[in-house]
């Protein structure tokens, strides 16, 4: 199985959003990868593209070798502001998911448990949303994820509106999460530490007329920031990002 | 507490209003300024003899009865109104229009269709509401946060699924305070409806009061209107206001 971005552009008649130019990009199950960029390279538009939400001008995303026509539970998205749901408590954000494919009640609950287990948040099961930390709620959305078993995870800036603290320790649980479940995921961001430390490759996207060039990150998870290899992989990305060469 | 005392001060202030200038001084004749004791004193009247029950109760039937019209009407038309750009390119403007008219305006028309019957003080009830509450129920469904439904898409969510556990939910809050609006407009257009039939309502007892030039029954009805009014407000629709904004945290206290 593999997500494959061929000859992938977005335009738009606006100048508000990036565009992009020409993408060519694999996937392979199980793989991590991150893409980085200086803002305004079009990493939010290629997540928006993958998951259906907005249409390509040109080229096309193939899911398995399908192509991909609309958003859709195989490609479920973790947002920056977590896109949880005010009506609901922890638990039913989690199991809401699973309730739109229709899984049994208590297979809801069993997985729901699971994950929040998972995530360390099972003793905020029945919190009502606006009562959790924002860290706490960017737990709740991952956990609503990990229970959509999709195809491909994709992952928008999950962590840049929290608190360094509270993001490096999200961090270190979705590296930790990720050797668990071994899942697919397209994770965005634009901390190239977060890539770097995160990702089996990291995509660099230009903001230029340049095709994405891609680092393979041959690091042993669990990762260290302060490890001199780290420095030296994080420092070289970005020098990419600014257009230097290296 | 404090609005008791402040109301007790109010009519204190009213009632020696009336002393000095009607009743000593004479500036005013007693038969256009009201006073409390003399609407107390109707009140009395008017519970005893059962026509200020009767009356209430009537209109708040017909209140309610027109208000439950209103509210489907307004619900379907506020729903096609979103969901057509056609619609709602050139039918919403029309709508803000009409729903800029005063209810009493619908009152020739009803009276022509239906007669002095109740179907015509429905109609300009239904009139009078229905529109606002289309108005909130299309702005209510446009203040869904986009990223609700972008989470719920991504999670395989389809049209209806996306209403019933996005849309919905989520404009619950604005939605009821639409239908509070619609509330008030509805018991608005009523008395509109009411003073020119002839079956027992608050509307009709006010206009006897007139004809027979009697200023502190007009004025007893007049009370009665907005005390109705008030409790409706404050023990339906602000409670179940109140609790949707608690349960999602965002109710502020004094607010």
């Amino acid at each position: 199985m593999s997500l494959q971005l061929i000859n992938l552009s977005k335009h738009f008649e606006d100048s508000e959003n990036a565009t992009l130019r020409e993408i060519n990009l694999e996937i392979e199950s199980g793989e991590f990868v991150c893409i980085v960029g200086a803002s305004g390279c079009g990493k939010s538009t290629l997540l928006n593209l993958v998951a259906g939400l907005i249409e390509p001008s040109g080229g096309q995303i193939l899911l398995n070798g399908k192509e991909i026509t609309g958003p859709g539970a195989d490609r479920t998205v973790m947002f920056q502001d977590h896109g949880l749901y005010p009506w609901l408590n922890v638990i039913d954000n989690v199991k809401f998911g699973m309730k739109l494919a229709g899984v049994s009640a208590e297979e809801q609950e069993e997985k729901a448990v699971h994950y929040l287990k998972m995530v360390n948040l099972l003793d905020y099961r029945d919190y009502p949303i606006h009562q959790i930390s924002g860290g706490m709620r960017q737990r709740t959305a991952l956990a609503r994820a990990l229970t959509m078993d999709s195809e491909v995870l994709l992952m928008d800036e999950p962590f840049s509106a929290l608190d360094k603290q509270t993001s490096n320790r999200l961090r270190q649980e979705l590296q930790q999460i990720w050797m668990e479940t071994k899942r697919t995921i397209l994770f965005i961001t634009h901390s190239v530490e977060e890539a770097v430390y995160l990702g089996d490759r990291v995509v660099v996207l230009s903001l230029e007329d340049k095709a994405p060039e891609i680092v393979n990150i041959d690091l042993e998870r669990p990762r260290h920031v302060y490890s001199p290899e780290f420095v030296e992989l994080r420092r070289g990305i970005l020098a990419k990002i600014r257009g230097e060469e290296y | 507490m404090s609005i008791v005392i402040f109301l007790c001060i109010l009519l204190a202030l009213w009632q020696g209003f009336y002393w000095v200038f009607v009743d000593l001084m004479e500036v005013f004749k007693p038969y256009s300024v009201p006073s409390p004791l003399g609407v107390g004193e109707r009140f009395v009247e008017l519970l005893s003899d059962g026509t200020l029950l009767q009356a209430t109760g009537n209109s708040l039937l017909r209140g309610i009865a027109g208000y439950l019209i209103a509210v489907l009407l307004g619900l379907a038309v506020g729903l096609l109104i979103n969901h057509f750009k056609y619609l709602q390119k050139n039918l919403k403007p029309l709508i803000l229009g009409i729903q800029t008219l005063p209810s009493v305006c619908w009152v020739p028309f009803s009276i022509l269709w239906f007669g002095l019957s109740t179907q015509a003080i429905l109609f300009v009830v239904v009139m009078g509401a229905a529109f606002s509450i289309a108005i909130s129920v299309d702005n209510a469904i446009k203040n869904v946060q986009p990223i609700y439904i972008k989470a719920a898409l991504t999670m395989g969510a389809g049209k209806r699924q996306l209403y019933r556990h996005v849309i919905f939910p989520a404009c619950l809050p604005e939605l009821v305070t639409g239908l509070k609006q619609g509330w008030s407009f509805a018991w608005r257009a009523l008395m509109a409806g009411e003073v020119m039939t002839t079956s027992i309502g608050l509307g009709q007892t006010l206009i006897l009061g007139r004809d027979l030039a009697d200023i502190n029954q007009v004025m007893l009805v007049m009370v009665v209107i907005v005390v109705v009014g008030i409790v409706i407000d404050k023990c339906i629709f602000s409670v179940i206001e109140k609790k949707l904004l608690v349960k999602r945290g965002l109710w502020v206290q004094g607010h």
